[in-house]
């Protein structure tokens, strides 16, 4: 039964967390392992390819630039990954009744689908860290930094998969979801390049990324050099975060496509 | 004492379809109440709000006292809830969806010894750390029973437990939530085994198209509504007009009746006679709850289910 202790009274929402976590813990070949070989890959390649004929920033070398656009990208990605499949999953096997029958508030269901999210993009982003060690030497400018944005972009991410979801019914629906909207986000986001080398058109364009602001921000935080002000990229993330989860707590309070 | 469950004039429509047109029952703490009905008439579509999956157009309902919308949290927190869908998490074990269920409603490692005991009741010792995607079908749909009872709830609502299931699953499932019930939980069962409803709830609540049109003790419905059946083997014959508004059923010449008292055993025979119909057999015997759910839902209504 319920009691006062800190893990009695939340212990619903943790039961929720640690399910999210275990799940994909289980199959952490595909969920894990599978990110980490495919952004090492794009770096082995591209370093290759560009290393010496490409400099960002001055005294940057490529490799060095590529590293932490990578790992970004992959934290965002497989933060989506994680709530988005998770819930359609549930959904489309049906399971996602065991959840709805608990006494679970909206608020609990959010924030243990978010912090497994966020749990998952950040395994996957330190594991790449890490592999990417034995590429080239990394220095860290700001360290806050980079846990801000990591933190703040995967619960951008894992919201945004909350919602995708939520509204999906089919796997295919997900699919174009994945493909259509988060993979040219993140593709066209700065991860391989500085948009400064963009015509000034497709600047502008990106500036309507809210990737780049990810990235950018995750990236000043390791060599204090960016496209914009981190302080502004913290502030756009931090305002979507906000938007997104206020969103999703209304569709999941009112029990869209959840509850009939 | 506060009711299990209190149900007030509710009304679901899905657009143009009132699935549920003003229900209201009561049902005690302790009951082991059946609620039946053919198919679309409403049943599951009056679970899912009391579970709180679906929202009623109008209407109220409480558990313990406790509104399923307004306090849902306390009202789930009281209910068990066997969906009617073979459903399962393919990631995990038995023993471990048991703890995970327990654990969403807030109870943790001393909910064990009771988890050991579901498992013991439905069978599903042996397989507790085997992965649900290898349960046979007979197996989930155990699992699926422990899973609605894993934090022990004082009303259980069981949706069509034992639909394709195996005998030997059945008696053991229905031992086992007897005991549930002679413990102090209160059963809600719906079922198109007749047989298991007679047999073992002690008041049933018949539905058709969203309304309650018989709510009783299983022996007043019984009394009620038809007290004996009279089966009789006549062959191909053209019935007296007479006896025909006795008449409940036929099949390849064998006539069922149902008579309201013994002395109609000689109307029917006597004008049987008149009608020079010879009887190949006769069979007597007490009416049961189909004979009731055919006078009030009709004929086309029996083996389906909801």
């Amino acid at each position: 039964m319920t009691n006062n202790t800190f893990l009695g009274k939340y212990r619903g929402p943790w039961t929720l967390l640690k399910k999210e976590m275990l799940r994909f813990w289980r199959v952490a070949f595909q969920t894990v392992a599978a990110p980490v070989i495919t952004a090492l890959l794009y770096l082995l390649i591209f370093s290759h390819v560009l290393e010496g004929h490409v400099q960002v920033y001055d005294g940057v070398p490529y490799t060095a630039f590529l590293i932490p656009g990578l790992i970004m990208m992959s934290v965002l990605q497989n933060a989506f990954a994680n709530s988005s499949s998770s819930l359609i999953q549930s959904k489309v096997m049906g399971n996602l009744v065991f959840v709805l029958l608990t006494p679970l508030t909206h608020f609990e269901f959010f924030a243990a689908f978010l912090c497994a999210a966020i749990i998952r993009g950040l395994v996957v982003g330190l594991c790449i860290y890490l592999g990417a060690m034995w590429f080239v030497d990394l220095h860290v400018v700001h360290p806050w930094l980079i846990v801000a944005f990591a933190l703040l972009g995967s619960a951008v991410m894992g919201t945004f998969g909350i919602i995708a979801g939520i509204w999906a019914d089919r796997f295919d629906q997900m699919a174009a979801f994945q493909n259509f909207i988060i993979m040219p986000l993140s593709f066209l986001s700065g991860v391989f390049y500085s948009i400064h080398s963009l015509p000034p058109f497709w600047q502008k364009v990106s500036h309507l990324n809210p990737f780049f602001y990810m990235i950018d921000g995750f990236r000043y935080g390791f060599f204090g050099k960016g496209d914009i002000s981190p302080v502004i990229s913290l502030a756009i993330v931090g305002a979507s975060f906000i938007v997104l989860a206020l969103i999703t707590l209304k569709m999941l309070k009112s029990g869209y496509k959840l509850r009939a | 004492m506060t009711p299990a469950i209190q149900i007030n004039g509710i009304h679901k429509n899905f657009g143009n379809l009132h699935a549920l047109n003003g229900i209201d029952l009561t049902i005690a703490q302790g009951e082991f109440f059946a609620l039946l009905g053919p198919n679309g008439a409403g049943k599951s579509t009056l679970i899912s709000i009391l579970a709180g999956l679906i929202s009623p157009t109008a209407g109220n309902i409480s558990v313990m006292g406790f509104d399923v919308v307004n306090q849902y949290q306390q009202a789930r927190q009281l209910l068990g809830v066997v969906p009617q869908e073979l459903v399962f998490d393919p990631f995990f074990n038995v023993r471990e969806m048991l703890c995970f269920q327990a654990g969403y409603f807030g109870r943790g490692p001393e909910n064990d010894a009771w988890v050991d005991e579901i498992l013991e009741g439905l069978g599903l010792t042996d397989k507790a750390n085997t992965n649900m995607r290898k349960l046979s079908g007979g197996m989930k749909r155990r699992a699926l029973i422990a899973q609605a009872l894993a934090h022990k709830p004082p009303v259980i609502v069981l949706d069509e437990p034992t639909a394709g299931v195996d005998v030997e699953l059945r008696q053991m499932l229905w031992e086992f939530i007897k005991k549930l019930n002679r413990e102090g939980h209160t059963i809600i069962l719906t079922t198109h085994y007749l047989e298991e409803a007679e047999a073992l709830c002690s008041r049933v609540g018949m539905m058709k198209q969203g309304e309650i049109v018989a709510l009783d003790s299983t022996a007043n419905l019984l009394n009620k509504f038809a007290g004996k059946k009279l089966r009789l083997t006549l062959g191909d014959v053209s019935l007296p007009a007479n006896i025909q508004a006795l008449l409940r059923g036929q099949e390849r010449g064998i006539y069922t009746f149902a008579l309201s008292d013994m002395a109609q055993i000689e109307f029917v025979l006597s004008a049987l006679r008149t009608a020079n119909i010879k009887v190949q057999d006769m069979q007597l015997s007490e009416a049961d709850l189909e004979d009731v759910f055919l006078s009030l839902v009709g004929n086309s209504a029996v083996g389906k289910s909801s």
